[in-house]
């Protein structure tokens, strides 16, 4: 396979250049150094996919009987897929929209000497660590949720969503949802942040000569030149609420259930929570039971995040904005 | 507001890396200040020396020895090898509580010198750990009350036989004032609220002892089978001992089981034994490894038990958590026989025991059960 | 992930006007009376339409007015201000804060709503109305913050003392000891780190920005950088330990095994934000250095990263926040000890983030009508994690901004 990997003095088709192929031993070094460098990166990543599949492969070719539930990997992995998909869009359901608002706020309405450490104090929430948001999460958020959970039952408990009966500890999916929600905020703010500020000057101050009130101006400049950034931010969010483990695992309540159902203490678990809540006293092919889970994991994130930058990729080609 | 939040950290994390700075000048002098350290011999040899028969005099144990397993003897470890490390201020153990699985797996495959496990090693184990090991030293050094706790206001203590239990946390029994309830507990003013069951939602040696209780004492109303993670559906999950205890603490109704160490502050079952309803105690737990009998087919220094969970003895309480201790019969290395030696026996030891009650709240093994162990202890030797 | 620092924008937002020019169109032209004096005194819009009633006589449109009624300046402030107090005077009654909160918001949005669609028409009430929304999201996103700061230094100060710093756990039972060993554990871990990390690091985003241009290479390493950055932390440690499972035999725990995983987490992070630094190396430089026949190898060295130094310094100090509080991959990689150990290439090393989740998990026995003593150990572990996290975050973006090159556009 031949990679144009773009070393200077290489391409042949430009004759005027030639004159400057004099490669210096100090060019090679440098050179091979940083292709290296990519290089190692490439084979990083590519041995991560591996791994996980060599070590999930006895899970898959297992007997029945030797897997954690003794049925088949697939009933085993579902329920836990199921549980992090849910609680991740939860998450970016709950942090896209305050993601947005807040981004506005930053870019278009704050006092212009404040934005900065307005950002900067979004910023910080990404400073937590994630073991702080689960001790918090567990002390302060979900006994606060308790209250919150019966009235959702009480008034809204035809939907699947607040179906109950409410759990009496608050370790649900709903605190799940929200811990994780203020976890991926400043991911989706920094994002949007960034498009909103590209907006085109000349749009904005358009709109406003025609007469439009900032709301007009934003929903018909700023919202449109943003939205392919913002779903991008909010797709990089979930990612990194799918692959969120020590929060969830203090968190939440789980069951070997499918359900949608984000106030009762039976919840699915996620896949990365589990591993971290199994992973110790698990031996033999439950290991390799876990890892398949991880390798699912690494699938889906690797998935969402590749849709993410192919968005954000399409943008900057189309938008004009650079 | 944010001015305030943002400030703050800065200023006391300048004053944080002065502190570390610091410290870090007198980082040595720090680590090695164990009260007796400084008087002994302080010249690095390479392996132990004395023999544990003259542990008391001899304080030139030395090395590194690791071991793997139970978090829930992580406590009693914790004090065994504070004390250890008095005694012997030149060995360094360590003990991480990862869990009982890790340190089966670990031991068996050689990569710890002993470990620590709330199950006894399966046939499989057992056979790979012969292959690195010779033959094994299992011994059940740690026994543990675990405590049925629940958060009722006002009511401190309720009585409830092994049926009862099954059903409550099997999601059979689902109020407070039910009839199977308020039968044991005349006097109880129940309230009608519903029971909200707590479990461990990690896979842990307690959900195993737990179940294996309710298998054993209450077959009938429980027809799931022993495992360490929770097999019911139904009730509420928890990571950890902790998850569980700060569980039941906030949700008005809660009853759970965990470590009876962990359990201050709430009310406690006492559990129906024959016809009567003993409390747990460390004293009527320790009752267990007397009435129970030694499994059959295993080596000459293990011992692991099947535990009578049905027992009739009303002084005995028999929801406990045994942990067994692993270790090997032969050693590649003078060095790591002495050490593993001196640090079981010193486990086994009245003082040992002693210690685990203390910090722990374990119950303290009988002498005739001290002896019996120590006996497998001794088999530890060079390997030839 | 927290966004590349950016050096402050040559076109900073603050060009856009402070309020929405006022255009009158006819329909919504039934407000006050004509010659109302502006209500923004000074308006640089005003004065034009001032002089142009004055100098058009019009007299078929004598009665429209040139500037429609609008509510008070300080209604924006005090409407949400008033209710607040109102909302503080009802708190004694026994409301739950929780509670006071949403309503104070949504009652303000609602009255500044209607106030503003009676005077000013619904245009301008709309707008308002996003205005408050937008407003109050902002507010609610600082409750978290708050409520976790406040959290973690209200349990965390318990044990925030000198001993805490200077004590490790070794030979400790029941309260006492520190995390001594654990700050140790988590500065070699991460240091270690970053020798593997920054090397590659700053190669991979030099050869994005000088050498590859955008062939293929570049191009697919782009992408999987991103897409790198996505891998959940947990399977980064345990990736590392099958590696080295492979190396040094099964259950491995050493500081290597730990920083191989947060190395996986931290490169990343550290190629996107340095690709960014260098990115905005002016080319007039890179092309006089050329011009004058420097090696393209010692452009780069001597020109184009000390030109950048200060945004790579903040790059990798945010690099190294991001991964300083990980949990997860160091539970599984590095295990947890006592004692404190200073060797990264053997034995088990304790780090902070493990022993604040070790130290709840395990938090020993409650006496003396005191909490398990393992409860203040984790949350003040917690504290100094955060502290440092942030720290390094200001610190980060404190570089970036005193350093950053002047990009001459």
């Amino acid at each position: 396979m031949s990679v144009d990997v773009g070393l200077p003095p290489a391409p042949p088709p430009a004759p005027p250049k030639a004159q400057k192929a004099v490669v210096r031993p100090g060019d090679r070094i440098f050179f091979g150094a940083s292709v290296g460098a990519g290089i190692t990166i490439l084979i990083v990543l590519a041995g991560v996919a591996l791994f996980l599949f060599i070590e999930a492969w006895p899970a898959i070719t297992a007997d029945s009987s030797e897997l954690p539930n003794q049925e088949s990997l697939v009933k085993y992995i579902a329920p836990l897929a199921f549980g992090t998909v849910l609680g991740a869009t939860i998450a970016v359901i709950i942090a896209a929209p305050m993601a947005i608002a807040i981004a506005l706020y930053i870019t278009h309405y704050a006092p212009p000497r404040l934005a900065g450490v307005l950002g900067l104090a979004i910023d910080l929430l990404a400073a937590v660590p994630s073991i702080v948001y689960g001790l918090w999460g567990i002390f302060v958020l979900a006994p606060h949720s308790v209250a919150l959970s019966r009235w959702l039952e009480g008034n809204l408990g035809f939907l699947p969503f607040f179906d109950g009966p409410p759990s009496a500890t608050g370790r649900t999916m709903l605190v799940v949802g929200i811990v994780l929600a203020v976890m991926i905020l400043p991911v989706i703010t920094a994002v949007s942040r960034e498009v909103f500020k590209q907006t085109p000057q000349l749009h904005q101050e358009a709109a406003l000569a025609l007469g439009a009130t900032r709301w007009e101006m934003i929903r018909m400049t700023v919202l449109p030149f943003g939205r392919s950034g913002v779903i991008s931010g909010a797709m990089l969010g979930l990612g990194r609420a799918l692959g969120e483990t020590m929060a969830v695992a203090i968190v939440l309540s789980t069951a070997d259930v499918v359900s949608f159902d984000l106030i009762s203490s039976q919840n699915s678990g996620t896949i990365a929570a589990n591993i971290a809540l199994d992973f110790p006293e698990s031996s033999g092919v439950k290991v390799n039971a876990l890892i398949a889970s991880g390798l699912v994991l690494f699938a889906i994130t690797l998935a969402v995040n590749m849709v993410a930058r192919a968005i954000i990729n399409r943008r900057r080609e189309f938008s004009g904005a650079n | 507001m944010t001015l305030s939040t943002t400030r703050r950290p800065r200023r006391v994390a300048a004053a944080m890396v002065a502190t570390v700075l610091c410290v870090g000048l007198s980082a040595c002098a720090d680590d090695s200040d164990d009260p007796i350290a400084d008087s002994s011999d302080s010249s690095p040899s390479t392996s132990g020396s004395a023999s544990p028969d003259s542990a008391d005099s001899g304080t030139k144990l030395s090395g590194t020895l690791s071991g793997v397993g139970a978090s829930s003897q992580g406590s009693a470890m914790e004090a065994w090898i504070a004390a250890f490390n008095e005694k012997y201020p030149d060995a360094t153990i360590n003990y991480e509580p990862t869990g009982s699985g890790a340190g089966r797996e670990q031991f068996a495959a050689g990569a710890v010198k002993f470990a620590g496990s709330d199950a006894a090693l399966s046939e499989e184990e057992t056979t790979k750990a012969k292959s690195v090991c010779g033959d094994i030293v299992q011994v059940p050094l740690y026994v543990s009350p675990i405590a049925i706790a629940f958060n009722l206001p006002g009511i401190t203590s309720l009585q409830l036989k092994a049926e009862t239990i099954a059903k409550i946390f099997d999601g059979k029994i689902t109020s407070w004032d039910d009839e199977a309830i308020k039968a044991d507990n005349p006097d109880a003013d129940l309230p009608g609220s519903d029971i909200t069951p707590v479990h461990r939602s990690d896979k842990s040696g307690t959900t195993e002892n737990f179940t294996d209780y309710l298998k054993g004492a209450a077959a009938d109303s429980w027809s799931y089978d022993v495992s360490g993670d929770w097999p019911a559906s139904g009730g509420e999950a928890a990571q950890g001992t902790s998850g569980v205890i700060a569980a039941i603490k906030s949700a008005e109704g809660g009853i759970g089981y965990a470590d009876a160490s962990q359990a201050s502050g709430l009310g406690l079952v006492k559990v129906g034994v024959g016809s009567a309803f003993v409390e747990p105690s460390a004293d009527a737990a320790a009752k267990i490894l007397a009435s129970s009998e030694r499994a059959a087919g295993q080596g000459d220094a293990s011992y692991a038990y099947e535990l009578d969970r049905k027992t009739e003895d009303s002084g005995t309480y028999p929801v406990v958590l045994v942990t067994y201790s692993l270790a090997c019969t032969q050693y590649a290395s003078q060095g790591d026989v002495d050490l593993v030696k001196a640090f079981l026996s010193f486990i086994v030891s009245e003082e040992g025991q002693q210690i685990a009650e203390e910090n722990a709240g374990s119950a303290p093994l009988s002498a005739e059960e001290r002896d019996l162990f120590q006996a497998a202890i001794d088999k530890i030797s060079l390997k030839s | 992930m927290t966004s590349p620092p950016n050096p402050p924008p040559p076109n900073p937002p603050s060009a856009q006007p402070r309020y929405p020019v006022r255009v009158d169109l006819p329909a919504h032209a039934n407000g006050g009376p004509n010659g109302d004096t502006p209500d923004y005194p000074g308006d640089p819009i005003s004065e034009p339409y001032a002089t142009l009633t004055a100098v058009a006589p019009a007299p078929e449109l004598p009665s429209v007015p040139m500037t429609a009624e609008r509510l008070p300046r300080w209604a924006g402030w005090a409407v949400p201000l008033g209710f607040t107090l109102g909302g503080l005077l009802a708190l004694p009654s026994g409301i739950s804060p929780g509670l006071v909160l949403p309503v104070v918001m949504i009652v303000s949005a609602a009255f500044i709503y209607l106030w503003s669609r009676s005077v000013e028409g619904a245009r301008y009430a709309l707008d308002r109305l996003v205005t408050a929304i937008v407003t109050s999201a902002f507010l609610i996103a600082m409750i978290p913050l708050v409520s976790v700061t406040w959290t973690v230094v209200d349990r965390g100060t318990g044990r925030f003392d000198w001993d805490f710093f200077s004590e490790s756990m070794r030979g400790i039972v029941g309260a006492g000891g520190g995390g001594y060993h654990a700050i140790t554990g988590t500065l070699i871990v991460t240091a270690l780190a970053c020798v593997i990390s920054i090397p590659i690091g700053l190669l991979c985003a030099i050869y994005l920005v000088e050498y590859g241009k955008d062939n293929r290479l570049s191009r697919w390493l782009t992408f999987f950088v991103d897409v790198m950055a996505g891998i959940p932390s947990i399977v980064a440690g345990l990736f590392a330990y099958a590696l080295f499972v492979h190396i040094s035999g099964p259950g491995v725990r050493m500081g290597i095994v730990g920083a191989v995983a947060l190395s996986v987490l931290m490169i990343p992070v550290l190629v996107r934000a340095t690709v960014e630094m260098l990115k905005i190396v002016p080319n007039e430089l890179r092309e006089a250095s050329l011009a004058l026949g420097v090696p393209t190898w010692r452009t780069i060295a001597k020109i184009v990263i000390p030109t950048s130094l200060g945004g790579i310094a903040a790059s990798v100090t945010l690099a190294v926040a991001r991964i300083i509080g990980e949990t997860a991959p160091l539970l599984i990689t590095l295990g947890i000890t006592t004692g404190t150990n200073f060797n990264p290439f053997s034995e088990r090393m304790a780090t902070l983030p493990v022993f604040a989740y070790t130290q709840n998990q395990t938090p020993g026995i409650a006496r003396n009508g005191m909490g398990p003593p393992g409860f203040d150990r984790a949350w003040t572990a917690a504290l100094i994690l955060i502290m440092i996290v942030m720290a390094l975050n200001l610190l980060g973006r404190l570089i970036a901004r005193l350093f950053a090159p002047k990009t001459g556009r």
